[in-house]
């Protein structure tokens, strides 16, 4: 369920921690079992955590299900999160996830018919000085134009 | 500008070990490996510093530090909040990109004064490029022989670890963040105890915000009083501030403290062309917003900003022009309080809902005339009573754009549309 590699990543965060806290290591566990997944957690991998970090499996669940980057449903190749909080709104974010949106044919929370991109609204990224902006995997992306969301988008595989 | 945190953003390489280093980094941390200055010291420089804490709620660095139970036996921790969230703020970020070893000397420094041999830099979980940088320094830091297990042979101990996080506000609260630490759900835990007595993992805990770190090497380094002379009473210093909304140039400044807000205003490039300042949310979208006439005649200190009405907070301040409309704002922040808030208590989770339902409402054009009043209500009851301060952050910011801007709402129910024509 787990490979090899992605044991290997989260033994690297169990070590930070006392003996014994192999726990704290969670939510790292599963980001990069999520990542592994294609970008979503299903119930066998949350157990797999669960069993692999010595955890109860309802704890795994209530983090899973409690913080915004897990994604509890099968999400897009790509999921671009786009803040929609106060900064970015005063300069323009709704008009471009509008935009987005009508680009993609996707309404946000949702996958385009190619399963390339999902868009998500996404609550404040620490960008604000760069507002609009969002985030696609590891990568921000910072005073976004419509030009500028048409070329990231022609570089999306 | 940009002397102390952000002093290396504009070097080749600010983030590397030898930029640090040529700005005079590590010396204290040498100083103190060399046994020539004690944690009495320390804490002494801190308090002259005035240096308060920079995550928003300004208590006293020093004064924290000293809450610590440093001889007691057994493990004690350190622990840097960098789970930067509130919107409006985004200068602990520039901070970990561009300084990454003032933070890791400040961090060994508090563990040093603490007696605390373990640190925890908790980063927010989308801050890669943050993480990555400062993972990179602390490579460097160990490699170089500045941090680990008897340092240089001096008998100091400090390990240091970056913990990432997984996208919740909240957790930038101190003991949510200690439960998130654990692997758990973020729910803020009761104080007392407080985490210097029973903190991370039931141990003496100290948590500091990103920005408090970086600025310790240069105030024991150039002196407390130094670091007090630079701003003005009861706020000590120079402080980030990130400049973002309706400006020209939105940027991160760190000026001294008690420089007039119409200065910055002018740094970040002043208002858009024909456009006129309509209202200021001073220290992240927590703080009371502060009409314009108001706004212009304070100072970016704690004691002023509280005397026109609101709070300081993480230095984020949000410039909104003629051009925004009040209801829309406030809708999105109460709708932000209400996808944040953790759900433990009562008040929070449904008057967070309350108020953003209502305010919706309002938005969609089927507002009633009680609603305001209604929405003060709710707001007066979550103030005071949850565990956190995430209830009055959602409360209060209800309270001032309602007041300040009651016209606007009444508007918006009567007419089913806003007052300001652009922004509909």
């Amino acid at each position: 369920m787990i490979s090899d590699e992605a044991k290997k990543e989260i033994d690297i965060w169990v070590a930070k921690y006392p003996e014994g806290r192999q726990s704290s290591a969670v939510m790292q566990a599963l980001t990069i079992v999520q990542k592994e997944n294609g970008g979503s957690l299903n119930n066998e991998l949350k157990q797999a955590v669960a069993d692999y970090l010595e955890m109860p499996t309802i704890s795994v669940q209530e983090v899973a299900t409690f913080y915004e980057n897990y994604n509890n449903k099968p999400v897009g190749k790509n999921v671009i999160r786009f803040c929609h909080n106060i900064s970015c709104m005063l300069n323009g974010s709704d008009e471009l996830i509008s935009y987005l949106e009508e680009k993609l044919d996707v309404k946000t929370g949702e996958i385009s018919k190619d399963g390339l991109v999902s868009v998500k609204r996404v609550e404040c990224l620490g960008a604000c000085v760069g507002g609009p902006m969002c985030q696609i995997g590891d990568q921000y992306y910072e005073n976004l134009t419509k030009k500028r969301i048409d070329e990231i988008l022609d570089g999306l595989k | 500008m940009n002397n102390i945190c952000l002093k290396s953003i504009d070097k080749d390489n600010p983030s590397s070990l030898a930029t640090y280093e040529e700005m005079g980094g590590y010396k204290v941390w040498h100083k103190i490996l060399h046994g020539e200055l004690s944690p009495e010291k320390i804490l002494e420089e801190l308090k002259i510093s005035g240096l308060r804490g920079r995550g928003g709620a300004g208590f006293p660095t020093g004064l924290k530090w000293s809450f610590m139970p440093r001889n007691q036996e057994g493990q004690k921790y350190v622990v840097c909040n960098s789970d930067e969230g509130e919107p409006g703020t985004c200068h602990d970020r520039d901070i970990l990109r561009f300084n990454p070893h003032s933070v890791i000397e400040g961090m060994a420094i508090a563990g040093y004064v603490m007696n605390a041999t373990v640190g925890y830099n908790y980063i927010r979980g989308e801050f890669m490029e943050p993480y990555y940088r400062f993972e990179e320094a602390l490579k460097e830091a160990y490699d170089t022989g500045l941090l680990g297990t008897n340092i240089n042979g001096s008998k100091v101990c400090f390990d240091l670890y970056s913990h990432l996080g997984a996208g919740a506000y909240i957790c930038g609260e101190e003991t949510a963040l200690l439960e998130s630490l654990e692997g758990k759900k973020g729910q803020p835990r009761f104080k007392p105890p407080f985490p210097a007595n029973v903190g991370l993992y039931g141990k003496p805990t100290t948590i500091n915000n990103t920005e408090s770190f970086a600025s310790v090497p240069e105030i024991l380094s150039r002196g407390g009083q130094w670091f007090a002379d630079l701003g003005v009473v009861n706020s000590g210093g120079t402080k980030c501030f990130s400049v973002t909304g309706n400006v020209k140039n939105p940027a991160n400044f760190e000026i001294p403290m008690g420089t007039p807000f119409s200065d910055l205003l002018k740094l970040a490039g002043g208002l858009r062309k024909g456009r006129t300042l309509k209202g200021v949310i001073p220290g992240g979208s927590s703080t009371p917003l502060i009409p314009a006439a108001k706004a212009m005649k304070m100072t970016m200190d704690y004691d002023s900003i509280e005397k026109a009405g609101s709070m300081l907070g993480a230095g984020s301040v949000i410039v909104m022009d003629d051009t925004t409309c009040m209801v829309k704002a406030l809708t999105r922040l109460a709708h932000f309080y209400y996808d944040e808030s953790c759900g433990q208590c009562t008040p929070c989770r449904e008057g967070t809902g309350w108020m953003y339902r209502v305010l919706k409402r309002i938005m969609d054009g089927q507002g009633k005339s009680e609603d305001l009043n209604l929405l003060l209500s709710v707001q007066d009851k979550i103030i005071g009573n949850t565990i956190c301060a995430l209830g009055d952050a959602a409360a209060m910011p209800v309270e001032s754009f309602i007041t300040h801007f009651r016209e606007e709402f009444e508007y918006y129910i009567k007419h089913g549309k806003s007052m300001v024509e652009s922004d509909g």
